[in-house]
């Protein structure tokens, strides 16, 4: 299946000297939930920014439902909505105004029953003739999807759509969010809830320093890069490893009540079976035992990490 | 062409105006009127025709224009700096709208405010002082031609500005002297003739003859050059536009 959107060789240099993006390479599936995740500035926003048209590429191509987003820059920002990460609204405005408005601003023409659709999947409804200014912080995020949803685009991008909403409408968004991929609408979403994107998401692309780190299904890279760590709660704390179990990379842990092993779990042989024969010819008894797999956040952090 | 974008500014900007009837039409008339009829009515009836036409008569295209440069320029520098001064510009960049509609819409809109309050300043003056209008095509034509082109000028203005400050510089501090010294008030003939040809060098007083000619046959510099002016000034900011737009300065990082 041809790839919705396709970022070849994307660069950008602000006039500061700031380089934003360095040669990024990227393909976005259609009808998935990619979710872009990187440190603050690490280019995710401009990155966004240059595929919607908002900031100029230094370098580089960038094609959306198969238009360039140069050359053919109607076409393509028709296919996208767009959710900023910032509260941006005007104020004065009411809410169906203002979502009638994008519709009309993406080359549609009006449909009075669709924006009610919009705004009821919303529930924003009931709020349709209500000033913007008098919306909660979390409607006035739901009217920026409601904005961007106006004109039925096949590409959403939400930039940190859960900043500042409270759970339960965060619950309600993300269910929002699976509707609307079910609906075939591809969903680019950022944010510094790494468990959301956990949650989410079915891609996962690390961005950092303007460069991609990491690209690949969820379930792969928690598989690839995650690691596993069996814990073990022993019947007496010990002061220090026997010589035999420090060889097998243990460590000591909570004042030397627990042993940790971490191990790959890819590997043909976790190890764990030979570790367990170790401990019982060198005395070592243990009560209990844990294992606890990296989430998403420990790899992000890891990778982020290693390239700073 | 995107018509759908254009008549979503366009309706979008003039319900702007319906919210702020006050602020937006109510005031220029009746800051207008008060011209009216202190100079009309009041101090008028004590200051000698010129050129056949009763003072307070002459003074009211040169008024018309006053209100309808200032409301042009402001109109349009204010719809389109609130876009970006409140973040929500991000939208029009990323939308399937071309400059070209961009600019139709905010400054279509901002000029048709401005032609409707030039024709309620108007029908304000007739109430005030006798008025008679010898070519109401031109009259028209002019009024359009002019807010127009001042519309595009403002358009500029919002996207240059960086602050309201800046936004209410050439309005305020522009466009009022030039007007006020653009023979609104007098015809430029009452002038040394030095003074009149530095005159020339203000192009509102192109404007101000013109329209002046549309109602009463009178003009201080011909109106064809008052036209090939104003023709000018409208090029002159397409240009500027079209830059803006090919280059995003102030819009696009």
């Amino acid at each position: 299946m041809h790839p919705i959107i396709s970022i070849s060789k994307l660069s950008k240099t602000y006039a500061t000297g700031q380089q934003a993006l360095r040669n990024v390479d990227l393909e976005i599936r259609r009808g998935e939930i990619f979710g872009l995740l990187g440190p603050n500035g690490a280019g995710k926003t401009t990155l966004i920014g240059a595929v919607c048209g908002i900031v100029r590429p230094s370098a580089g191509s960038v094609s959306v439902g198969g238009h360039d987003i140069v050359r053919e820059w109607r076409a393509a920002r028709t296919l996208i909505g767009l959710v900023p990460q910032e509260l941006t609204n005007n104020a004065f405005d009411s809410v169906l105004g203002t979502v009638r408005f994008s519709r009309g601003l993406f080359g549609k023409p009006p449909d009075p029953a669709r924006l009610q659709q919009v705004l009821e999947e919303l529930s924003l409804w009931e709020r349709r003739d209500s000033r913007v200014m008098t919306l909660s912080g979390g409607m006035k995020r739901r009217m920026l999807i409601a904005k961007a949803l106006a004109h039925d685009p096949q590409v959403l991008f939400l930039d940190e759509p859960t900043a500042g909403v409270d759970v339960e409408l965060r619950q309600g968004m993300w269910q929002a969010v699976r509707r609307l991929r079910e609906a075939g609408v591809t969903i680019i979403l950022t944010t510094h809830y790494i468990e959301e994107a956990e949650l989410v998401a079915d891609r996962i692309g690390v961005i950092n320093h303007g460069e991609i780190v990491v690209v690949d299904d969820k379930a792969a890279l928690m598989q690839r890069l995650g690691r596993k760590q069996l814990t073990l709660e022993l019947q007496a704390p010990l002061d220090a490893l026997p010589p035999a179990l420090a060889a097998r990379g243990l460590a000591l842990a909570a004042g030397g009540r627990e042993l940790v092993y971490s191990y790959d779990a890819q590997a043909e042989a976790s190890g764990i079976a030979d570790l367990l024969g170790e401990l019982e010819q060198t005395g070592v008894g243990f009560r209990d035992l844990r294992t606890t797999q990296s989430s998403l956040e420990d790899i992000f952090v890891d990778l982020v990490r290693q390239r700073r | 062409m995107n018509l759908h974008a254009i008549r979503a500014i366009y309706l979008y900007e003039m319900a702007r105006t319906g919210r702020t009837l006050l602020q937006s039409v109510v005031a220029p008339v009746v800051t207008t009127s008060l011209y009216f009829i202190v100079f009309g009515a009041a101090i008028g009836t004590r200051i000698a025709e010129i050129e056949g036409v009763v003072y307070g008569a002459f003074i009211v295209p040169g008024l018309i224009m006053l209100m309808l440069l200032t409301q042009s320029v402001s109109n349009a520098s204010f719809g389109i700096f609130m876009p970006r001064f409140t973040g929500t510009f991000y939208e029009i960049l990323s939308a399937p709208v071309s400059a070209f509609e961009i600019v139709v819409g905010y400054v279509g809109a901002a000029a048709t405010k401005s032609v409707i309050l030039g024709l309620i300043i108007l029908a304000t003056a007739g109430l005030f002082v006798p008025l008679r209008i010898a070519h109401p095509g031109w009259m028209l034509g002019l009024l359009v031609l002019t807010a127009v082109t001042f519309s595009l000028l403002g358009f500029i203005i919002g996207i240059w500005a960086e602050g309201f400050e800046q936004l209410q510089f050439v309005p305020l501090l522009v466009i009022t002297p030039l007007t006020f010294l653009g023979g609104t008030f007098y015809s430029i003939d009452v002038l040394p003739p030095a003074w009149q040809t530095v005159t020339l060098f203000n192009p509102v007083v192109y404007l101000v003859s013109a329209f002046r000619w549309s109602f009463y046959g009178i003009a201080d510099v011909q109106v064809g050059a008052s036209l090939a002016v104003t023709l000018a000034f409208l090029a002159a900011g397409l240009a500027a536009a079209w830059w803006i737009f090919r280059t995003g300065y102030r819009l696009k990082a």
